[in-house]
């Protein structure tokens, strides 16, 4: 399947290339690389937003109904009277904060960036299938941003009611003040932001099938691209149906449909709604919102098997088995949505099949653990900032991903489904994993970006910091879940029966303020390294694979001359047939040379 | 004027940064001709050694973790199926500690033992089937035991049976409060819809049904030990979840549904507090609270009531502003106990009668009413 055609197409359109304004370079560019730069920089300033948001309410937590000038700054005099927290912006911004985590920095500022950076140049492409469709999906994504940092200004605050959005609290404005105009604004940046995914993804999936250079089979792929190419795929079964759950609450909330709302009762009225049901919602919002999670955590994962792979001077440990895990995990991954909804009302045999196919993801993931650590056995580990971050992914990725064992499980789950034990779990399983997944990526990738170098011992503070504070946060939050402390509690001063839990919550807001903090330190490095950095060689961390073959200044089709052409798979470290450690993918076999993949 | 402070402050943190990062890139001038922002043999020695005592960190953090908050979590449960849930929740938590133990052990010394030195190669070692074999087989056998063991209890524990002697409970949820309404003699609860909602009968009970006419609407719930209770929950408004902790019970309150579930309480409230658990951790509570009480008194204040267990019904779904103080208090008698509390309380219909023949009269079902409204101002705040 190679596509020397379509190369002879591009390269002529290449050579006529017209001169490119400002505009058409940094703005609307149709470029992949700078599309990519566009989905990092927008991820990056999301992701600032969100966090900052999550320090606040953890203040909240920790000093609960203490006065702080900063409430009062940020949130102003509505929302935080003299420095004191409302119990409704609370809620508020832990909604806020789940939304911008999970769906504007860990799906498109992840898989956005580094899909969009390294599907055209690991594969050998002149660019995306259809830049032009590339570009309208960043663009759709920044005006879904825009649109959602919007509804923090509306009137009655910004959607409120969680970022799983269940009706009836997301549906009616007399249960939760956000579920006004803020709710309207949450559920249209959704709708686009799900057009920005579908088109990001298509746009995927056709150039790994189509636009591979010669000699660049399937099973020669880099996992990164692997990765993409499956997250591209779920995301395009799954998302429509959250857009289909946002489209029919939209219903109900302006039409007077009952998709999802019967028999209820509030502010001293009976509703007209009859025959709905919240249950519905909750599966068609979590069809997506499990598989959601494997889109926010696949892509680290590509990036990590890569990053271990250059890092350790070692190929990849068991290749087929990381791409059949990889296979497995996305499978499942659209079987399991029940396991959020144990106790949610549904048929209890329901919940035995969903246990059932949940616990059968522990395989897969166990195989990909065991795999990535093999892979550091006997290497010759560079220890970069991109590879403790690797190492730093595996190891939360293992700590979190063992709770789901507890999780997934429905008899256990009953008593800690929405504790503060869930908090623990998905946030070092996918949270934390998934960031350190993109920080090990833009450490590894800043150079093929920006052409410049990040300063390592910036990198190296930056992660040290980061994995003690990301443990100090999440860690003991185990322990008050177990104690039945329930999440989205303003403050748990009404239950003395939580009284000694306390000091933990202190505890952990210290850690996060600090882990907070330090993450300036990355901000610092990457904004100045833009400019500043030491000027990148061409292939800094002697890697095989193509984007290292392209030159360090960005042109426009990636080669200057003829796309390479690939003559081995994409692992080719250390090989004792070779005099240097790593063979890049274009060098031809050798005569005779034995042929271990393909 | 703290905020130009602010930014004079961060201002400062870049420019030391930027410096402190200039002297670390003239340090390196020196030693092997690399400012490459690669890592060289000096970096990858630092950071092995980092790896390695980051281990100890998570080591030593674990242990300091189970042995200062280790007897946090709940402990004895309360009700009879609770112990087959604690007793799997052990299982898994032996199954984890040892995995992780192991598997993090396995990475952070690795990343130590092959840290890169130059001129150093690394194993070509790209694939071993018995290997593969071995890591997806293990995982699979133990998982095939913790689901069959999970799926029996889970059988056990979320299927009623209808014809067992049960007491017939309903658990009604509504912004931001719990009412519960027990079945009375005949054990079968009325119809009930919220269209049906008026004055004191605010869980919209349809009074004209013969079910209904002896159930009894509390505000505290009393259930007695040793005996199942088939708790029946409603909501009037969102979704709220009644978390039974204790009990290691719960289940979503769904609007315009009834969802079920089902336990035996198996020790009184009294006996619940004479737990030597139960009664360390109170006293320990109690300490926490004095302290705080002497500071709030310092600062004019009033103080902290001492504090004495007692089981209690939380809302775990999201329901509102006010969604972090939706609790019921819950008392286990002994049976004889329960049958007095029982014959001590009146039956919906005839809280509705009374409050009909003397409306000036508040009745308890008005101040239920009376609450209802104001929850929307709490929630104002």
């Amino acid at each position: 399947m190679s596509a020397e055609g379509h190369d002879h197409a591009h390269d002529h359109e290449h050579e006529h290339h017209h001169k490119e304004t400002f505009i058409t370079k940094y703005i609307f560019s149709i470029d992949h690389k700078m599309i990519a730069k566009q989905y990092l920089i927008t991820g990056i300033i999301m992701g600032v937003i969100g966090i900052a948001m999550s320090l606040l309410f953890r203040m909240q937590l920790a000093w609960p109904e203490e006065s702080f000038k900063i409430f009062n700054v940020l949130l102003g005099d509505k929302f935080a009277p003299d420095g004191v927290m409302a119990n409704d912006i609370y809620l508020a911004l832990v909604t806020i904060h789940g939304t911008i985590m999970v769906f504007f920095v860990l799906t498109a500022g992840l898989s956005g960036t580094f899909s969009n950076l390294l599907i055209p140049l690991q594969i050998g492409a002149r660019d995306m299938a259809s830049g032009f469709m590339n570009m309208i999906s960043y663009w759709l994504f920044f005006l879904s941003a825009v649109i959602m940092l919007c509804s923090l200004f509306v009137e009655a605050g910004p959607a409120s009611a969680g970022w799983t959005i269940y009706p009836p609290l997301s549906a009616l404005p007399q249960a939760i003040p956000g579920s006004g105009t803020g709710m309207t604004l949450w559920l249209v940046s959704m709708a686009i932001f799900i057009a920005s995914s579908l088109m990001g993804s298509l746009n995927y999936i056709v150039t790994v099938i189509n636009l591979r250079t010669k000699g660049m089979s399937m099973t020669r792929l880099p996992l990164t691209i692997w990765t993409f190419f499956v997250t591209a795929i779920i995301g395009v079964i799954s998302f429509p149906v959250l857009l289909s759950a946002a489209l029919l609450l939209i219903f109900d909330r302006s039409f007077g449909t009952s998709f999802f709302l019967s028999d209820i009762y509030i502010a001293g009225e009976v509703l007209h709604y009859q025959g709905g049901s919240p249950v519905l919602f909750e599966h068609l919002f979590w069809f997506l919102g499990h598989p959601e999670v494997y889109i926010v955590i696949l892509p680290a994962m590509g990036l990590v098997s890569e990053i271990m792979a250059t890092n350790s001077r070692k190929p990849i440990f068991g290749y087929r088995a990381m791409i059949m895990s990889v296979l497995a995990i996305a499978f499942l991954s659209t079987i399991v949505w029940g396991h959020h909804m144990f106790i949610s009302g549904m048929n209890p045999f329901l919940g035995s099949v969903f246990t059932f196919t949940t616990l059968l993801i522990a395989i897969p993931s166990a195989v990909k653990a065991f795999n990535w650590i093999t892979t550091l056995w006997k290497g010759n580990l560079q220890l970069n900032p991109a590879m403790l971050f690797s190492i730093g992914m595996v190891s939360t990725f293992i700590t979190g991903g063992l709770t789901g064992i507890i999780l997934g499980d429905s008899t256990l789950d009953i008593n800690v489904h929405d504790t503060y034990f869930v908090i623990a779990h998905f946030h070092l399983v996918m949270g934390i994993s998934a960031l350190y997944g993109m920080f090990a990526g833009i450490y590894h990738w800043f150079p093929k970006m920006y052409g410049r170098m990040l300063n390592k011992n910036l990198g190296y503070i930056h992660f040290w910091v980061t994995a003690v504070c990301a443990y100090g946060v999440f860690f003991p939050m185990h322990f008050i879940g177990l104690a039945g402390l329930p999440r989205r509690y303003y403050t748990n001063t009404n239950f003395p029966l939580f009284d000694d839990l306390q000091n933990v919550n202190v505890l952990i807001t210290t850690f996060a303020l600090v882990g907070g903090a330090f993450q300036l330190v990355f901000l610092y490095n990457f904004f100045a390294s833009i400019f500043n950095g030491k000027k990148a060689v061409q292939n800094p961390w002697r890697s095989t694979t193509l984007e290292w073959t392209t030159p360090v200044e960005h042109i426009h089709g990636n080669w200057p001359g003829e796309i390479p052409e690939v003559h081995r798979w994409a692992y080719d470290y250390s090989n004792p047939e070779h005099e240097e450690d790593f063979v890049p993918q274009t060098v031809p076999m050798k005569p005779g040379e034995s042929v271990l993949h393909h | 004027m703290t905020s130009l402070l602010v930014i004079i402050v961060l201002v400062l943190l870049a420019v030391a940064l930027w410096q402190l990062t200039k002297i670390f890139d003239l340090t390196q001038v020196g030693s092997s001709s690399d400012s490459s922002q690669v890592a060289n043999d000096k970096d990858n020695n630092i950071q092995g050694y980092l790896m390695f005592g980051f281990l100890a960190f998570l080591y030593i953090f674990t242990i300091y973790g189970l042995l200062a908050w280790g007897d946090m979590p709940l402990h004895t449960p309360a009700s009879a199926h609770g112990g087959q849930v604690d007793n799997l929740m052990n299982i898994t938590w032996v199954l984890i500690f040892i995995v992780q133990a192991i598997t993090q052990v396995l990475l952070y010394y690795f990343a130590f033992k092959y840290k890169g030195k130059k001129d150093q190669k690394a194993l070509y070692f790209a694939d071993n089937n018995k290997l593969e074999a071995l890591w997806s087989i293990i995982p699979a056998v133990v998982l095939a035991g913790l689901i069959l063991y999970g799926l029996y209890a889970w059988t056990n524990i979320m299927f009623v049976d209808e014809d067992e002697d049960t007491i017939v409970v309903e658990v009604y949820a509504q912004q931001f409060k719990w009412t519960a309404r027990i079945a009375g003699e005949d054990n079968v609860l009325g119809k009930a819809n919220v269209r049906y909602i008026e004055g004191v009968n605010t869980l919209g009970v349809d009074l004209s049904d013969k079910n209904a006419e002896d159930d009894i609407v509390v505000s505290e719930l009393h259930i007695p030990k040793g005996k199942k209770i088939h708790f029946k929950f409603r909501s009037q408004d969102v979704l709220h979840s009644a978390y039974f902790p204790h009990f290691r019970a719960q289940m979503n309150c769904v609007p315009g549904m009834v969802t079920e579930f089902a336990f035996t309480p198996i020790y009184t409230t009294s006996e619940y507090r004479e737990l030597p658990y139960m009664v360390e951790k109170v006293a320990h509570i109690n300490e926490l609270r004095a302290k705080k009480s002497v500071e709030l008194i310092a600062k004019g204040e009033s103080g902290l009531d001492p504090y004495t267990f007692d089981y209690l019904l939380l809302c775990n779904k999201i329901c509102g502003a006010s969604h972090y103080n939706m609790q019921m208090k819950i008392v286990v008698d002994t049976p004889e106990d329960y049958k007095k509390w029982l014959a001590d309380q009146t039956t919906l219909v005839a809280q509705v009668k009374a409050s009909l023949e003397k409306p000036a009269e508040e009745t308890p079902g008005e101040a239920k009413e009376n609450d209802t409204v104001a929850a929307p101002e709490v929630a104002m705040k």
